[in-house]
């Protein structure tokens, strides 16, 4: 077991499988929000459904729309379980606050790179800490 | 986050329901990215085009407007980024009435919270600029990055909610760009070559936009020729926010943090990066710009008057064998009618909407309903969105895009 320490934490404890790409993340940009995949071309996870993972990426792209869309994504049930970063911009943090997703975000070192993708993941936000199983 | 009397009140309910339920957000928000305190502002601006509230945001949106008995109102100038149609090309678009339904609803429940209908993404162009040093809680990345840069005002990006927030409280958390070290520069870029057209600067926009890399990069630029003007700043700016998430870029000798390179710590930092013309090239030819079209569009940012007068100017003349959308705000639309630039363009087979933005109005379903999806524009940021909505963008100058609505393909 593995324990990864954020800088930044918001949200409720969970548990998943985590889903990870060295990619950025934006609602708007790069998902089917009806299907519940990537739908960006380019996309490193591009046809891969992310509802229920963990999500582990690299930082927030694109526009402001993620602040919504969390929340209406979270009101159908197809939004991922939580979402880990290197980096966020304020939306993916005022989205998280708004439709009361789990986040973390601010690591030392790569997170993208420490996280096996489909490993299995504890998140405590009260702790700020992501465990690898 | 350390609250004065004021905020207190706010937050224990004292001055009504809406205000508690908006500053428990912005604590929350405050308190993820460690901010001290809050920190009024002047302007609020919303993006709340539909597609992105969906039913949850628009009820949501409902029940703060019957907050306090109905009588929640936002404090301070409380403004709208564009809406998911124009009601009155809504047919033109194909939208179905439901979703026409949800933007009628929104429509209501700002009016009942005080905000002003303005739907444009280019307040800085048409309802007012701020000023330097101005605190502000704006939306639209391209508008932040605007307001920012070229205007020295102080916002970071504030989604919806979070504008809301800040129209009904009046402040916001202190953090990011309202913070003088934030606004400093952390990458040095140096141009070999300046654009010339307007969707050149927004590809340059775009390449600086994923160099810098995350919201929290500051790019300045120096070797830039010449003085761009507001319509080249405004896509440099919207491209390289949606390539990169930038908030704030400095160019030397043009924007007022950066009139020499030391004003904004650039001298401390190396040249990261030379970006000469081949660099802007290989963006655009991520797009290219060849072949059949199914639509052109002129959106994002909503073009200004000049913009407009360009566009009719190349429109005289000809008759369009494909669509042609032109986006603008509901500030410019009068002035494009008196001066008979929308005529010149309807005349040519082409559409002028307004208070929209292309990509914020159910663009996915726009173009299944019509059969849309080799679009051919001029927008940088544009490209960037609607690869993900199943389009196959091709950027393009104006004048190319025009032609491809007259012969069918961009060649």
């Amino acid at each position: 077991m593995k324990e990864l320490i954020a800088k930044h934490a918001i949200g409720k404890p969970v548990s998943g499988t985590a889903m990870v790409a060295n990619d950025g993340f934006s609602a708007r940009y790069d998902l089917d929000r009806i299907g519940g995949t990537f739908s960006r071309p380019t996309h490193k996870l591009a046809g891969q459904s992310y509802v229920g993972k963990v999500l582990v990426l690299d930082t927030a792209k694109g526009g402001v729309a993620s602040a919504w869309m969390l929340r209406e994504m979270a009101s159908r049930g197809i939004i991922p379980l939580a979402l880990v970063f290197n980096s966020v911009n304020p939306i993916l943090a005022q989205g998280a606050a708004f439709g009361g997703v789990t986040m973390l975000s601010g690591f030392e070192g790569e997170v993208t790179a420490q996280v096996p993708d489909g490993a299995r993941v504890e998140i405590d936000p009260s702790r700020r800490i992501l465990r690898i199983l | 986050m350390k609250l004065n009397d004021v905020e207190r009140a706010m937050r224990a309910g004292d001055l009504g329901r809406a205000p508690q339920i908006a500053i428990e957000h912005q604590i929350q928000v405050g308190d993820y990215f460690g901010a001290e305190d809050f920190v009024e502002v002047t302007q609020a601006h919303i993006m709340a085009d539909t597609e992105s509230l969906g039913e949850a945001g628009v009820k949501w949106l409902e029940e703060m407007a019957r907050e306090d008995g109905g009588r929640a109102r936002v404090c301070i100038p409380t403004i709208t980024d564009p809406r998911g149609t124009d009601f009155a090309k809504a047919k033109v678009l194909k939208q179905p009435e439901r979703f026409l339904e949800l933007e009628r609803r929104t429509i209501a429940a700002f009016r009942k919270l005080g905000v002003s209908l303005t739907d444009t993404c280019i307040n800085y162009q048409t309802i007012q600029a701020p000023t330097r040093n101005e605190s502000v809680a704006f939306g639209d990345t391209g508008v932040v990055i605007y307001a920012n840069s070229v205007c020295g005002a102080r916002s970071n990006y504030e989604g919806g909610p979070s504008a809301l927030s800040a129209g009904l409280t009046g402040r916001t958390p202190r953090y990011g760009f309202h913070l003088d070290p934030q606004r400093r520069a952390t990458v040095r870029i140096r141009a070999d070559w300046t654009p010339r057209t307007l969707n050149e600067w927004g590809a340059l926009g775009g390449v600086v936009g994923k160099l810098a890399g995350n919201y929290w990069s500051v790019p300045v630029v120096e070797g830039l020729q010449g003085a761009p003007g507001s319509d080249a700043m405004k896509h440099f700016g919207a491209a390289m926010a949606s390539f990169g998430s930038i908030a704030l870029f400095h160019l030397v000798g043009i924007t007022p943090e950066a009139v020499r390179l030391e004003d904004c710590g650039g001298d401390k930092l190396p040249v990261a990066h030379r970006v000469a013309e081949a660099e802007v090239r290989a963006l655009m030819a991520d797009y290219p710009a060849d072949g059949e079209v199914d639509v052109v569009v002129f959106s994002a940012p909503q073009l200004s008057l000049y913009e407009l007068r360009d566009l009719a100017k190349l429109c005289e003349g000809r008759r369009f064998v494909k669509p042609l959308l032109a986006v603008t705000s509901p500030q410019v639309k009068p002035d494009c009618d008196r001066f008979g630039y929308t005529k010149s363009i309807e005349d040519a087979g082409g559409h002028v909407l307004s208070g929209m933005c292309f990509y914020q109005s159910y663009a996915r379903e726009i173009a299944e309903a019509n059969g849309w999806k080799r679009l051919a524009t001029n927008s940088t940021k544009i490209v960037n969105i609607l690869g993900g909505y199943g389009y196959k963008p091709m950027l393009a100058s104006m004048e190319r895009c025009v032609e491809a609505a007259q012969k069918g393909r961009l060649s």
